[in-house]
């Protein structure tokens, strides 16, 4: 009987990472169990069939940061893996003007030429300037990160070849590195760039899933988390899955199947069972005791250290710490049916602007006057919004003709002043529909179906604690050595045989998968001390 | 001189053209893309579907009461097994057993072929046909074709003609788009499920027109030859003076290929249980029967952790380009013995791999076999792992589905 409750892993929470996770333990021959609470898996990152023939990407929905690594160990094309380019870049003014990027650099710079001709070859040099930061951080991102308070051997040659590395970057990439992870995007980006809209874009992915301002000293990090991201290559840009983010889950599980991962859904997972100082298994909401000497929770921090095992069990100074870790989750999402494609009034008649994000964010003083509202506990009255209407890149997203179209919103702080969001939830949806409506005259006409997404809705359906994202805000002192907290930044818990994978462990969030992995390699490591976790 | 011609299409698809590029096939102007981003154009294929002007195809009309007779003594392939309203793609060969081109045969009736080859051909056939009952049309002129490629193609072209949904792989059937009557054939040159349809020059734009009135909403594009050639080579399609020459105009046999080095033997399946006598068969019969092929086509798929590591370690950011490399990039062993070349090259966004056609060394041809193929970078040659596989690299079952 216990015969098949016992499993030799059991990870817990069947997202991207839950999903990268135990795909990479059962292909190293481990009998592995993802639990996953919901009727399907993918975490945040599903697609559901809200209206007949109308796909939503519900919450997460583009892919860029996503470890090519991945992609081949796990043999994703044979499952159907199809990163689908997103061409293009539409940004609307506020006077009824655009900035539209494609594929084309030259063309680009004439196209940035007509709001800045300064600004079209200091995008280029912009580009240049991050990518070499980017090419620079890479390898930090696919390894395992040193422990700063460890104080075997090991963790201290880890932290020499750290320095070692650090010390043999170009100056200037030291610099650009050490301005964007601890400065505002405004001061890197004013370094570069005088036109509005040029900043406004940029300046958009410097806040996405974060409560920071563009002017905000930290943004600049947020900034250069997205930028880490690629596509075929090429640093910050952004692919959309076939089927949607929940298409690339699918994808995830039937690789995870095919080394023989075995997937339980409808499986809430009510505590870890421990003996002693070690974990033994899990307790299911409805009883079901199942049985593995190494247990991985994908879940966030939060869940992982405070609701999963009893804090007693954990030293307190990093129960201290997961408590004082930052969520404040600050963003919504209100995802569109539509009738046909909008019109840009200076495009009529147009349609292939939106062959990628659409940026409702047409200066930088527009997203921090947005932010203005969510410092003081609202949703912004004019919100920035990153919109992509799916079905013009993968037609099976929608009936043909229709369209869907997900608007990713912000500011929405999870703690609204003297309210809550089911008392908001409509008003949020009319205000962002009234914003795109501004820009876009005529789109209300066009929808024939809205659902709205609160951080609310996020935490209770997703799990994600406060709502947040990324499993714990991207600030300096919850990255890297530091995630989710000094000392416990290496996939391992207190709890022998139990371990962390999600999100909020290095690198971070935004469908990346690397915890999911790095943290598989720690556990094989653990398992057998020679095929090590490199 | 002549100046250069423009397809039966072309009064449609220039305005479509936002590019101003334009390449020349057989003396035609086609566009090399429609919009600025070749992959946009290549997930049209494979993601939706792709509008592709193949009317510079040089088009052989082929009748007569000898008219099988004819083609099956000169096609490698034995016609006599395409049956009405079916095709097959075969080569033609010369008498030492080189190959001369390829190209797809339709048989509309007994004894009526309509044959298609990348190059003129006429001088070539006509000279071939003293002695049979036979008449040669080049008809290059008289016929557009425009291929719709891609998942959604099947849907959209029963939309104006159900009798295509039933159509199955290289069959062909007589239809009607908005009362213009015209050939569609399930064959193509991308990988993918597709169709090609065949049309009167002077009803070219009508069927245009029709078409592109049953793609509305199935975001369907004009696609150009740029993405066609990165799916082809996906599709591990060969194309003359890329991947082989003509046996016809080559100078030496180091240019020439033999069927079996194309990988093409599938075609002669009839040898040992037929008599059938075609050009070039003795001398294939002897190369199988002794092994003297030179060479195998084969794919190779490039080890992604090499391909990384040769260029982080220049300091660069490995590139992942779809866009084909068409220069040749030499083979070794490990121990530094030259063992063939690749005659395509490219990055493959639906495989995430760079891929190559190359021909090795007939002992190093099965799969999984290990080579170094040469890259530069920096200047410098590196040599990265990749490993041998069968022809095609990509072949999503709804292709013959």
């Amino acid at each position: 009987m216990t015969e098949d409750r016992t499993y030799e892993a059991i990870v817990i929470g069947g997202g991207h990472n839950g999903l990268v996770n135990g795909a990479y333990l059962a292909r190293a021959g481990m009998r592995t169990l993802i639990l996953e609470r919901r009727h399907m898996v993918g975490g945040a990152a599903i697609t559901e069939e809200l209206v007949p023939g109308f796909h939503f990407t519900t919450f997460s929905y583009a892919l860029s940061l996503l470890r090519p690594e991945i992609i081949h160990e796990l043999e994703l094309p044979k499952h159907g893996f199809m990163p689908i380019q997103m061409s293009d870049t539409f940004a609307p003014t506020e006077d009824g003007d655009y900035l539209w990027l494609g594929s084309d650099r030259e063309l680009n710079a004439k196209e940035i030429a007509r709001h800045s001709a300064h600004d079209a070859d200091a995008l280029h040099q912009f580009e240049l300037d991050t990518a070499r930061v980017c090419q620079a951080l890479k390898p930090l991102l696919d390894r395992i990160p040193p422990n700063i308070v460890g104080t075997d051997p090991d963790d201290l040659g880890q932290l020499a070849e750290l320095a070692a590395h650090l010390r043999g970057l170009p100056p200037k990439v030291l610099h650009d590195c050490v301005r964007l992870i601890t400065g505002s995007a405004a001061d890197f980006l004013d370094d570069y760039f005088e036109s509005d809209i040029v900043k406004g874009l940029l300046s958009s992915s410097s806040i996405i899933g974060s409560k920071v301002g563009p002017r905000s000293q930290g943004s600049g990090l947020v900034l250069l988390y997205h930028k880490l991201g690629e596509t075929d290559g090429t640093f910050g840009s952004w692919a959309f899955h076939k089927g949607g983010n929940g298409g690339f889950t699918q994808v995830l599980a039937r690789a995870a199947q095919a080394y023989g991962a075995e997937i339980m859904l409808d499986a809430a997972v009510d505590k870890v069972i421990t003996s002693g100082d070690r974990a033994t298994g899990v307790a299911l909401a409805d009883g079901t005791e199942l049985y593995a000497p190494v247990v991985v929770s994908a879940l966030d921090p939060r869940r992982t250290f405070m609701e999963l095992v009893d804090p007693r069990q954990l030293p307190t100074d990093l129960v201290d710490n997961i408590r004082r870790f930052r969520f404040q989750g600050t963003s919504g999402k209100v995802n569109f049916a539509l009738d046909a494609l909008p019109e840009h009034p200076a495009l009529p008649g147009v349609g292939d602007q939106f062959r990628g994000f659409t940026n409702i964010g047409p200066s930088m003083d527009y997203i921090e006057r947005a932010y203005d509202d969510a410092k003081y506990g609202w949703y912004s009255q004019r919100p920035y919004i990153d919109a992509c209407i799916q079905s013009t890149i993968d037609p099976d997203m929608a009936p043909p003709g229709k369209h869907v179209m997900s608007c990713f919103v912000q500011y929405a702080p999870y703690a609204l002043r003297e309210s809550d969001w089911d008392a908001e939830r409509v008003r949020f949806g009319d205000t962002v529909q009234a914003t795109i409506e501004s820009f876009f005259p005529g789109f209300g006409d066009l929808v024939l179906h809205r659902e709205v997404v609160t951080p609310l809705d996020i935490e209770r359906v997703v799990g994600l604690s406060e709502g947040n994202i990324f499993a714990g805000e991207f600030l300096a002192p919850q990255m890297y050595l530091f995630r989710p907290a000094p000392g416990w930044n290496q996939y391992r818990t207190p709890i022998a045989g139990y371990y962390q994978c999600g999100s909020g462990t290095h690198p971070g969030g935004c469908v990346m998968g690397a915890p999911g992995r790095l943290a598989a390699q720690q556990i094989l490591g653990d398992r057998d001390p020679d095929r090590s976790g490199s | 001189m002549a100046t250069i011609r423009t397809t039966p299409f072309h009064e449609r698809l220039a305005p479509l053209n936002r590019t101003g590029l334009w390449s020349h096939w057989s003396g035609h102007l086609v566009s090399r893309k429609y919009q600025m981003s070749d992959k946009v154009e290549y997930f049209a294929i494979r993601d939706a579907a792709a509008l592709i002007d193949t009317s510079p195809l040089h088009k052989y009309r082929i009748t007569g009461a000898d008219a099988e007779r004819y083609l099956a003594g000169v096609l490698a392939r034995d016609v006599r097994t395409c049956g009405d309203g079916e095709a097959q793609y075969t080569i033609w060969c010369d008498d030492r057993g080189h190959v001369v081109e390829d190209g797809v045969v339709m048989r509309f009736h007994a004894n009526d072929f309509m044959l298609t080859a990348a190059e003129p051909n006429l001088a070539y056939l006509t000279a071939l046909a003293t002695g049979y009952d036979v008449q040669i049309v080049d008809v290059s002129d008289d016929y557009g074709a425009l291929a719709v490629q891609g998942p959604r193609s099947r849907r959209i072209l029963a939309s104006l003609a159900p009798e295509i949904d039933q159509l199955g792989y290289f069959e062909h059937v007589p239809a009607k788009f908005a009362g213009t009557a015209v050939t569609v054939s399930r064959t193509g040159y991308t990988g993918d499920l597709g169709y090609e349809i065949w049309v009167e020059a002077g009803d070219a734009t009508a069927v245009f027109d029709a078409v592109v009135e049953a793609s509305a909403g199935h975001s369907v594009r004009p696609v150009g030859q740029n993405a066609m050639l990165m799916s082809r080579i996906e599709a591990g399609l060969l194309l003359l003076d890329v991947d082989f020459r003509s046996s016809r105009f080559a100078y030496t046999d180091d240019e020439r290929s033999t069927p079996a080095e194309l990988g093409m033997t599938w075609m002669l399946r009839d040898l040992p249980t037929s008599d059938r006598p075609f050009i070039g068969r003795r001398a294939i019969e002897r190369e199988l029967a002794d092994g003297t092929s030179r060479w195998r086509t084969v794919g190779l798929v490039v080890d992604w952790r090499e391909w990384d590591r040769v260029h982080a370690g220049e300091g660069l950011i490995p590139p992942k380009d779809a866009t084909p490399i068409v220069a040749e990039m030499m083979l070794y062993t490990d121990d530094g013995e030259w063992i063939g070349y690749t005659t395509s090259f490219m990055y493959s966004p639906i495989m995430q791999r760079h891929l190559a056609i190359g021909r090795v060394r007939p002992h190093l041809a099965s799969s999984g076999t290990a080579v170094q193929l040469e890259v530069t970078v920096a200047h410098r040659y590196h040599t990265v792992s990749a490993n041998v596989t069968r022809l095609p690299l990509y072949n999503p079952p709804r292709k013959t589905a």
